[in-house]
């Protein structure tokens, strides 16, 4: 299992390398610069800025001073908040993203696994229909339809919750219901499916078969297997969580990192955007390996293709 | 069943059309799909114009002459929803169409060379999946300007991969059957296999995965509306209705409701259809 664990973070390696150098040239390549603002800057002042970012320098010169700084853990200045690195913005906005996030992941699986086993437990029946038609909503409202309606009543008609902001555990909660509806409702559909297709296996015959409770079938049985689909999903699913949503972070003015994903491309602040590249890619390729060592411990056969 | 109709047999394609017509769900997507587009395609003939403004009126809740009321620019609500139904029915419609050529084509030849050109090709397919999107797009779209027809490639460039390793796996599992030999046994050139022999037999998949593709280019091109990268005004699609929408959902809750309820719908039904077909055609729920 190390072996396999070393052999797949080499692997990675290339792949994150791949990666900074595909969108270091492409943002370059990008018309605009992190300077040209609405207030244009004479040509002196243009010129020192470019000189104390570095700027002045050939490109290629710029990507090896990249390079060698993120190797030492540095992701550099930031281009659009002058006085602050990319290294301590993350550090300041990745916690609220990753805590919303977590709380999102737990509203998905609280209401999305049993959903899921429970509609294939009672399959083609009234409560299947009930249960999948209740996933697909969650699938077919997007986040901005479904925000800002959670906001029309709750906030301003019921007045229980604050429209926006984040402050107290009270300002979690309409947040984390919108981002997590849409990973329940995937995750609901997942589980359906993985189990459906375990419920039908020799070994659940032959556990019930020994006289093994329906729920002790269920839920010991079953549903180890029926969750693979369900780890697959869940770890790009995490990564993504994790690193902030665009649009539930601009709905509720959450001070994320999920929205600098976004405005730091419109600001051409390019070390910024590729430190969320950076990190964003980092997560998944993270997460991806978990997942296939999670897998291995879900099904034992794995371990010997 | 008479005896005649038991010998004939049934091809693959009329049983899982059997299977799909009693799945009410899936005929009940299909058919409101067929009914929104028409409306969406019919619809603006016939309305009020949908960029005709009058500014006197406002923004009025539904009434008799204007069935979901009209924006704050006094334009029929009920025309901008249709008319945004086209853009989007369309981006959703072309951008999959861009996404399934590649993803099939670049599948299909990764699935078929095997070997160091199919784990170069997945590789690259690895990198691209570890791109944030959101960043790739909005690149696009800044780099090449806000034009509807980059919109369609954006999204189709992006939504690819998926299909490709749909394809990949598939054709990974088929090319080693029998008639495959016996198609290169005769002779026959790698391109006549792949196009005539293999893309024919992963067409089940497909043919799901599209369906299922066509509502989530459908929420990118919404996603990108509310960035700001959408079509733009006097252009509308769902999207910008949307975005428009919610930000003025406090006063003027239609704007919002409307075009948010239809996009939600064509989504549910495409879905719907999407799942009874992969249940009538009996793929295996495989997404990634």
């Amino acid at each position: 299992m190390i072996r396999f664990v070393a052999q797949r973070l080499l692997q990675t390696i290339p792949v994150v390398w791949v990666i900074i150098t595909a969108t270091f040239f492409m943002i370059r390549f990008v018309p605009g610069g992190p300077f040209t603002a609405e207030r244009a800057v004479t040509p002196e002042i243009m010129r020192n800025l470019e000189a104390h970012y570095g700027m002045n320098k050939p490109l290629y010169r710029q990507y090896l001073d990249y390079c060698s700084s993120i190797l030492r853990g540095d992701l550099g200045p930031s281009f659009k908040y002058p006085t602050r690195s990319v290294n301590e913005i993350i550090a300041e906005k990745l916690p609220v993203s990753a805590e919303l996030g977590l709380w999102s992941l737990a509203v998905a699986l609280c209401v999305g696994l049993p959903l899921g086993v429970l509609a294939a437990v009672k399959r083609n029946t009234w409560v299947d229909y009930v249960c999948s038609s209740f996933a697909m909503t969650g699938v077919c409202i997007p986040t901005f339809v479904m925000g800002p309606v959670l906001i029309l009543v709750f906030a301003i008609h019921l007045g229980w919750f604050n429209a926006s902001g984040w402050y107290g555990p009270i300002d979690r909660v309409l947040p984390s219901l919108t981002l997590g509806s849409v990973y329940a409702a995937y995750i609901a559909r997942l589980t359906r499916g993985g189990m459906l297709e375990v419920l039908s296996q020799d070994y659940i015959r032959t556990a019930r078969a020994k006289g093994a409770s329906e729920a002790r079938v269920i839920l010991r049985h079953a549903l180890r297997g029926g969750l693979t689909p369900v780890v697959s999903f869940l770890g790009p699913a995490i990564a993504g969580i994790v690193t902030g949503s665009f649009v539930i972070e601009t709905i509720f003015q959450i001070p994320g990192i999920g929205r600098e994903f976004v405005n730091s491309a419109f600001n051409r602040d390019y070390t910024l955007v590729l430190g969320t590249v950076v990190l964003y890619a980092g997560f998944i390729i993270g997460m991806n390996l978990a997942v296939d060592v999670v897998q291995v411990w879900l099904n034992p056969k794995l371990k010997f293709e | 069943m008479s005896p005649d109709e038991a010998e004939r047999g049934h091809s693959l394609w009329s049983d899982a059309w059997h299977r799909l017509r009693r799945n009410r769900l899936a005929i009940a997507g299909g058919v409101v799909i067929l009914v929104l587009a028409a409306a969406c395609a019919a619809g603006p003939i016939f309305s009020q114009s949908y960029e005709e403004q009058n500014l006197d009126l406002g923004a009025v809740p539904p009434s008799a002459s204007h069935w979901l009321g009209t924006d704050t620019l006094g334009r029929d609500l009920l025309a901008r929803t249709l008319y945004g139904g086209r853009i989007s029915i369309t981006v959703g419609l072309v951008a999959t169409f861009v996404a399934l050529t590649i993803g099939v084509t670049y599948g299909a030849v990764a699935g078929f060379a095997g070997g160091k050109v199919d784990a170069v090709m997945m590789r690259i397919v690895d990198i691209l999946y570890a791109l944030p999107f959101a960043i790739f797009v909005i690149l696009l779209m800044v780099f090449f300007g806000r034009n509807i027809f980059l919109l369609f490639f954006a999204i189709g460039a992006v939504e690819w991969l998926t299909m490709a390793r749909i394809v990949r796996g598939q054709v990974m599992s088929i090319k080693r059957m029998e008639f495959i030999e016996a198609a290169r046994a005769l002779g026959l050139g790698r391109r006549r296999i792949i196009f005539r022999h293999l893309i024919p037999n992963v067409l089940g998949p497909v043919i799901v995965y599209t369906t299922l593709t066509i509502p989530a280019v459908m929420l990118l091109e919404a996603f990108l509306s509310f960035l700001g990268l959408g079509v733009q005004a006097p252009m509308s699609s769902w999207g910008v209705l949307i975005k428009d929408g919610s930000e003025k959902m406090e006063e003027f809750w239609w704007l919002l409701v409307f075009p948010g309820a239809l996009f939600s719908l064509t989504l549910f039904s495409l879905n719907f259809l999407g799942d009874g077909l992969r249940d009538a055609l009996d793929v295996r729920a495989s997404k990634d």
